[in-house]
């Protein structure tokens, strides 16, 4: 690791938050329409409160999954060509831009898991008592979607195969973190909480991060 | 500094299944200057990209910088080449100031530099607008002001008069100047043979992917 690759990943990661900041695609497009996905479901399944509490964090957790692949794939779109040059061609470490992307990734994909979750207590009436554990799930989820999104938009750019692989690569992998992020909170109310699905977040999280480290340099190189 | 820093020899390159570039050799050694000249479609941007290291050779030898760009990792060169394509590379959120700070915290350039370079492309009263609020010409100003800042060994030039007024023609004179008195190397591709001939000292055709 080089002495530049810190400054270059929160270089990275300050360019995203700011571009973020100035379009506002998670803030006035994703975390509406999120919401709206929230507040259809009573509309669906009827507005049964038992039903609803029971079946809410799910549905928390899926919406989470579909706007986290949205959001994955707005920002492969929002890279041009010669904007992917130009950063190549300034000596960034490649495994030093996957980290800084991520960085951002996740922090917008925990605001907006938070911004969600609140959305999900309020419409849903779920019971809050044993969330603790998302202070650990949701930073994992978050964390685990960026980097498959991160991972997902720099194999879309090396192949030419553009946003439309995002989604058809990022959604099936991330059915263990959401997996895991349901099962967390499912067994908290089952037998008061099982470490066996947070490990495995955390394992999937790792595995996530080695392979975007690993593979940064030959996807750039491939470009 | 005595060796080439740019040496190909019968280099091909290929985009998807098609042949862009086919038997170029080229040699341009410290402090000169080369224009490429050729129609649309000849090859000519496709050869920026190749010598950017941003595009692999297909076939032939070819050396950018001292680096083999058949076997080594090119971006341990990359920081050394300034390229300004056709279409600005600006971050159209991010003010022109923002973008060219971006650019010097990646690059490892005091964040100063960017202030003076922006000024010195005569942007200094517009820095806190966005990119994609400014016209083309002062995107292009802008990028200028990213080549100075981070003086290429390589300035590698697509149509660089392109949207430009008389007095941003001066500029890119100066820009291209500077890069020669440091013993790097220009390469400036064009249709326009009359307004890019002053800037070069060698110049050649690229003929249906091939330099005659």
């Amino acid at each position: 690791m080089s002495d530049r690759f810190w400054p270059q990943a929160f270089a990275i990661a300050r360019r995203d938050l700011d571009r973020e900041r100035r379009a506002g695609e998670v803030a006035w497009v994703t975390i509406p329409f999120g919401a709206i996905a929230l507040l259809l479901v009573p509309l669906a399944v009827g507005i049964n409160q038992d039903v609803l509490a029971r079946i809410g964090t799910g549905m928390l957790f899926v919406v989470v999954m579909l706007f986290g692949v949205l959001t994955a794939v707005r920002r492969t779109s929002a890279e041009t060509p010669e904007q992917r040059d130009a950063i190549a061609l300034l000596g960034i470490d490649p495994a030093a831009e996957f980290v800084g992307r991520t960085m951002a990734g996740s922090l917008l994909l925990l605001v907006f898991q938070i911004v969600m979750a609140a959305v999900a207590v309020v419409l849903y009436g779920l019971d809050i008592s044993g969330w603790a554990w998302m202070v650990v799930v949701m930073p994992l989820t978050a964390l685990g979607l960026a980097e498959l999104g991160t991972i997902s938009s720099s194999i879309a750019s090396s192949t030419n195969a553009g946003p439309a692989l995002v989604p058809l690569l990022v959604t099936p992998l991330a059915i263990p973190l959401l997996l895991g992020a349901t099962q967390t909170v499912e067994a908290i109310d089952r037998d008061g909480g099982n470490l066996a699905w947070p490990v495995l977040m955390t394992i999937v999280v790792l595995a996530l991060a080695i392979v975007g480290v690993a593979t940064a340099r030959p996807l750039q190189e491939t470009r | 500094m005595s060796e080439s820093l740019i040496e190909f020899k019968g280099v091909a390159a290929r985009i998807g299944v098609t042949t862009i570039l086919r038997d170029i050799d080229m040699t341009v050694g410290p402090g000169e200057s080369l224009g490429l000249f050729g129609a649309n479609g000849a090859g000519k941007t496709t050869l920026l990209r190749v010598l950017a290291t941003l595009l692999r050779p297909s076939a032939g030898s070819a050396s950018v910088l001292g680096a083999d760009l058949n076997e080594q990792e090119r971006y341990d060169i990359r920081r050394r080449i300034g390229l300004i394509g056709h279409s600005p590379a600006l971050y159209p959120e991010l003010s022109l100031l923002g973008n060219l700070e971006f650019s010097a915290r990646i690059a490892g350039a005091p964040l100063q530099a960017a202030v003076q370079a922006l000024q010195d492309v005569g942007l200094g009263g517009a820095a806190s607008r966005l990119a994609g609020e400014s016209s083309h010409g002062m995107q292009r100003r802008a990028e200028f002001a990213r080549e100075i800042m981070l003086a290429p060994d390589l300035l590698l030039l697509d149509e660089p008069h392109s949207a430009l007024d008389p007095s941003a023609i001066e500029l890119v004179e100066h820009i291209v100047a500077g890069v020669l008195e440091r013993d790097g190397a220009v390469v400036l591709v064009s249709h326009d043979v009359d307004r890019v001939a002053p800037m070069v000292t060698r110049a050649a055709e690229l003929t249906a992917g091939t330099v005659r």
